[in-house]
């Protein structure tokens, strides 16, 4: 099987995982729901690092990367911080 | 120290699972924290395989992108003010969609120096850049308008959809065009017109319509993280990015749900404007036969009642009112009076934004309840308190066939046995449509900021103490 064809499996099956857990979660969360999918979304970071890193990459491509690893930092620490900040505001019953 | 490929791709799998179970974790607020814990692990694994593995040669930009944007990051998240959440998650979202291109065109360049270009790769190299294009520029407009940078008002004109229809033909075109040639004129050309399309594609989109506009602009950023797995041929980034692409998803469907709207009504809708003709309030209100009533009047009947339901809007976030509603339920509690919250699913500028308002505010989330849950309890409720909503507990969206919110399921307020709005003005919810539960007879509004009129019946409980 090619490896594209691999791809679109994987990508199928985690659809229907994805569709599954969604709707499990509890709608007083759907924002924090929104700041946790944003910031494993910062996972191109993967992407962004094996374009910077690769050893011959040119000056443009490096250049490209730096910025695209950039964005994707603050995209994984600010949006896990911000998620852990908002979850802890969530409380059952007063202090 | 290095790692195998297999041992890698073994890591991208305990990863991708940590994330399911991340996303698994928010089912409660109780495990939610446990579920983030996952997602911060499963990240960290995920980059240390990467930096491990024996693509990675060299570190320079990369440890300079780290360290230039992990204070950026924490500075944003730590500073952020919880009304402002809608804005700093359209900003994130901007950050993936423009990572996602930068990513697709740097990969572009490294393969093409290496002589490694096929059409599949360029293919996906071509959906990867237009769906983060998309993301990007689509995110900003979102920022502008909740920023109030923009104005929030649909903004159309003539052969709008024509001209979106053409725009996004021309961008798959030049698309194809790329996959089968490798032009890198093709692919700038249709990375602009991609951003042009986020443009055009959002900015017709009134205020109003915030809470779809953030679920599918989440949803995107996971085609996007989806579409670079696919050229990168990296299984954790098609798992992740089809787990938030559906997150995105899901909400959007939920949220249009709660409207009664179709998502492609809103997408191509221009829905709602922002602002009415506003008239002074008491002249109004005179002239349509509304009564006014007192902040005493209020916690008169509240102070004696078996239960009283708060429905807050969008105007309390404005007013930050949440915390004064916190201080008058424990003053009711005290009283014996049972409180809840009724939080309608399109209520804020994005999903679940009073929840996180009312958390803030250290109001327990056991008291905050879901429209169905709240809803048989209205009839046995004496007083109801609807604090800058409007639209949301419209009676016309049950009653009223011609209504433009008809079909819009709501919070069934006016079954309470007192009603009281606090509203700044007579101006109509965003929908531009009369409330019809002003005219009720159980129905007073108290003119004049929410913070003030709440804190006010702060003042007035404690005057009144027993």
């Amino acid at each position: 099987m090619p490896d594209t064809l691999v791809a679109l499996y994987v990508f199928v099956l985690a659809c229907f995982i994805g569709y599954w857990v969604i709707w499990g979660v509890t709608p007083s969360l759907h924002t924090p729901l929104v700041a946790l999918t944003n910031a494993i979304s910062g996972i191109v970071i993967v992407g962004a690092l094996l374009v910077t890193g690769l050893g011959s990459a040119g000056g443009l491509a490096q250049t490209i990367g730096f910025f695209a690893v950039l964005l994707a930092t603050i995209n994984v620490v600010g949006g896990f911080l911000v998620t852990n900040r908002m979850l802890s505001m969530f409380r059952k019953k007063n202090k | 120290m290095q790692i195998s490929a297999n041992t890698q791709a073994i890591v991208y799998l305990v990863s991708a699972a940590l994330f399911i179970l991340s996303l698994k974790g928010l089912t409660h607020p109780a495990t939610a924290r446990r579920g983030s814990l996952y997602g911060m692990v499963g990240m960290a694994l995920a980059i240390a395989a990467t930096l491990l593995g024996e693509q990675i040669e060299s570190y320079g930009f990369i440890v300079a992108g780290v360290l230039v944007g992990a204070p950026i990051g924490a500075l944003l998240a730590l500073r952020i003010q919880m009304t402002a959440m809608p804005q700093l998650v359209a900003a994130l979202h901007s950050f993936v969609g423009l990572a996602a291109v930068l990513v697709a065109i740097g990969t572009f360049l490294n393969r093409r120096d290496a002589g490694s270009l096929d059409a599949v790769l360029m293919g996906e190299l071509s959906a990867g850049a237009i769906i983060g294009a998309i993301t990007f520029t689509g995110s900003v407009i979102a920022f502008g308008k909740l920023q109030g940078l923009i104005s929030g008002k649909p903004l159309k004109f003539a052969l709008q959809h024509q001209l979106n229809a053409g725009i996004a033909l021309a961008t798959i075109a030049l698309g194809v065009h790329f996959a089968m040639t490798g032009s890198l004129f093709s692919l700038t050309l249709m990375t602009l017109l991609a951003l042009l399309l986020g443009v055009t594609l959002i900015i017709p989109i009134g205020g109003a319509d915030m809470p779809v506009i953030i679920s599918m602009l989440n949803s995107y950023s996971g085609w996007a993280a989806a579409a670079t797995g696919f050229t990168l041929q990296n299984n954790l980034l098609i798992i992740v990015g089809a787990l938030v692409g559906f997150s995105g998803a899901i909400l959007s469907y939920i949220m249009c749900k709660a409207m009664n709207r179709s998502i492609v009504n809103v997408v191509f809708g221009g829905f709602g404007s922002e602002s009415g003709t506003e008239q002074s309030a008491g002249a109004a209100a005179m002239e349509k036969g509304i009564k006014s009533a007192s902040v005493e009047d209020a916690v008169y009947w509240m102070e004696d009642a078996n239960r009283v339901i708060v429905v807050p809007g969008y105007g309390m976030a404005v007013a930050q009112a949440q915390h004064a509603l916190k201080e008058m339920m424990e003053l009711l509690e005290a009283r014996d009076v049972e409180v809840k919250f009724g939080v309608h699913p399109v209520a804020g500028r994005m999903p679940g934004h009073m929840n996180v308002l009312l958390a803030e505010a250290d109001i327990p989330y056991d008291h905050v309840l879901e429209m169905d849950e709240v809803n048989p309890d209205f009839a046995s409720t004496d007083v109801t308190l609807v604090v800058g909503a409007n639209d949301v507990v419209n009676p016309a969206a049950k009653e009223d066939a011609s209504s433009p919110i008809y079909g819009m399921p709501i919070l069934e307020a006016g079954r309470s046995k007192q009603v009281y709005f606090l509203k700044r003005s007579m101006n109509p919810g965003y929908s531009g449509v009369d409330n019809l539960l002003f005219y009720q007879d159980n129905t007073s509004l108290i003119f004049g900021d929410a913070k003030d009129t709440i804190e006010g019946m702060v003042v007035a409980l404690k005057g009144t103490g027993h």
